[in-house]
């Protein structure tokens, strides 16, 4: 279990801000952190790190306190077994691929790792370049192995994906979804697109002017009106087509369509690519065990 | 007739100098980088003055606080047998306060201009300052360096009053080249005072030359 309780005040582009947060996080889960720039998001992160102090704080992770300013214990980033990933990438420009991964390594530590973890991201061909010759999503991509190197016991990315385009976005999110259940990993991910969020991971914290607003499963905290449904499903819009004066709604729900009816109003806010929620109340759904 | 003594000694000073000014700077252009003490813009201050004071100001003081009779030369004459009043090693001394900015300034950009993301990169890679400044910053900086390096080199080459003040004139201990031309001058030999300067302006305007011949690409582009 990891828990986190920071408080800082920040100076924001609007005054004084006060983070205070106080969360909990499951060992090997994937969490995200949600919210606008300037909510403190990033603040967060380097506090865990180490790399910016809290006034107030106190920092858990797995039976050993990474900070209690109560008691005064502050274990230097150093310390901490930390993978952080950062948004600008932050490679060491004067040392090769390899070269980066080689740097993180422990004393005495297999040199094994490295050569697994370039593999594991692709970069086997590229592994004696500069990163000055390397594309922003190859960046990432060492960027991302490089923090694994340490094997770390909470892996954090700080918006990663940003900069990079729709089709490089979704492929890095299947390495960092595939590194995360690979090393079983704590992640937490900076993040504001919905769909990567919905797509990574298990928890989400919604923050706003330094505090959490809301916080539970994405599905859950993205539908703003809760439905009390006898059952529902999250689903992504594929089509919606008119048919007459009706509209039809083709949701694509796991690895099935499903075509639903919809009026005017309902189609009115929706389009293709939105997530929506399935869900239905007023009959029984019937139950047949499949020969 | 020519004597080669002063170029000597001019370059063993500004070659001792300018390496005491990389070993001094190093540390300091960092702390002056990085930190966020009260104490920098009047630290920032001394580093610089010597860019602005008359370098016989500069050699007046040191000749005052170093001379055997006052308490800190005679402490440092009396328990360490230092002297440095008309000493070469009065002349370092004196060089690498006044060179000091030359080799401080450019260092101190470069630790500015680096993204302090890859410091921290470093840090949560659990890798001391030490390790940092070794590995990471320093060989991102090497155009700085290079720059610093050679600026110091050049400016104690050229140096005159404080030499001067502190030094004098002694042949093989403080004469360098800078006295010799002016004293060859004084004895009307104009010859020789035109050869110590065109041996020193053709030295200096070689280094600074590789300089910018090296900072600036050009070599890498044209052996591509």
């Amino acid at each position: 279990m990891i828990h986190i309780a920071l408080q800082k005040q920040l100076i924001a582009t609007n005054g004084v801000m006060l983070l205070d947060i106080d969360i909990e996080i499951k060992e090997g889960d994937f969490v995200t952190l949600y919210g606008d720039s300037g909510a403190g998001k990033t603040s967060i992160l380097r506090m865990i790190a180490g790399l910016m102090t809290a006034d107030k704080g106190y920092v858990k992770v797995n039976d050993r306190i990474w900070l209690d300013t109560k008691n005064k214990i502050y274990v230097k980033p150093q310390q901490r077994r930390i993978g952080y990933v950062f948004q600008e990438y932050a490679l060491f420009p004067n040392m090769t691929v390899k070269e980066n991964l080689l740097f993180a390594l422990e004393k005495g530590q297999d040199k094994q790792i490295v050569n697994e973890l370039i593999e594991l991201v692709e970069l086997g061909e590229l592994k004696n370049r500069k990163p000055d010759k390397l594309s922003g999503g190859q960046k990432q991509r060492v960027a991302l192995a490089r923090a694994l190197v340490r094997k770390p016991e909470i892996l954090m990315l700080d918006e990663p994906l940003s900069a990079l385009d729709h089709s490089m976005r979704s492929r890095l999110q299947d390495y960092i979804l595939k590194m995360h259940k690979q090393f079983n990993l704590t992640t937490i991910l900076i993040s504001h697109e919905i769909g990567e969020v919905i797509k990574m991971c298990d928890n989400i914290f919604v923050i706003e002017n330094g505090r959490i607003i809301k916080q539970g499963n994405p599905i859950d905290v993205f539908t703003s009106k809760q439905v009390s449904g006898k059952f529902q499903f999250s689903g992504e819009i594929v089509e919606v087509k008119r048919e007459g004066i009706i509209y039809v709604v083709t949701v694509l729900i796991g690895a099935n369509f499903v075509k639903i009816v919809a009026d005017k109003s309902d189609v009115k806010t929706m389009t293709v690519g939105d997530k929506i929620i399935v869900a239905s109340k007023a009959f029984n759904p019937l139950l047949q065990k499949i020969n | 007739m020519m004597d080669w003594q002063p170029l000597l000694l001019t370059f063993k000073l500004a070659l001792i100098t300018t390496f005491l000014l990389l070993i001094i700077s190093i540390p300091l252009s960092y702390w002056l980088a990085y930190t966020k003490s009260r104490l920098k813009p009047i630290l920032e201050t001394l580093v610089s003055m010597p860019l602005v004071l008359p370098p016989t100001v500069l050699g007046f003081y040191l000749l005052v606080t170093l001379s055997p009779s006052s308490s800190l030369g005679g402490w440092l004459n009396d328990h360490l047998g230092l002297q440095f009043i008309f000493s070469f090693q009065g002349l370092v001394l004196a060089s690498v306060i006044y060179s000091l900015p030359f080799m401080v300034h450019p260092i101190q950009a470069g630790f500015s201009n680096l993204n302090i993301t890859i410091m921290e990169a470093s840090y949560v890679l659990g890798k001391s300052k030490i390790v940092t400044l070794f590995k990471i910053l320093i060989p991102n900086i090497k155009p700085s360096l290079l720059t610093g390096i050679v600026l110091a080199f050049a400016h104690t080459i050229g140096e005159f009053g404080v030499v001067l003040m502190i030094g004098g004139n002694i042949p093989g201990e403080t004469k360098v080249a800078s006295i010799a031309i002016y004293d060859e001058v004084e004895a009307l030999n104009y010859d020789t005072a035109n050869m110590y300067s065109l041996i020193l302006f053709a030295i200096t305007f070689s280094i600074l030359l590789v300089v910018y011949i090296v900072n600036g690409g050009y070599l890498k582009r044209f052996w591509k």
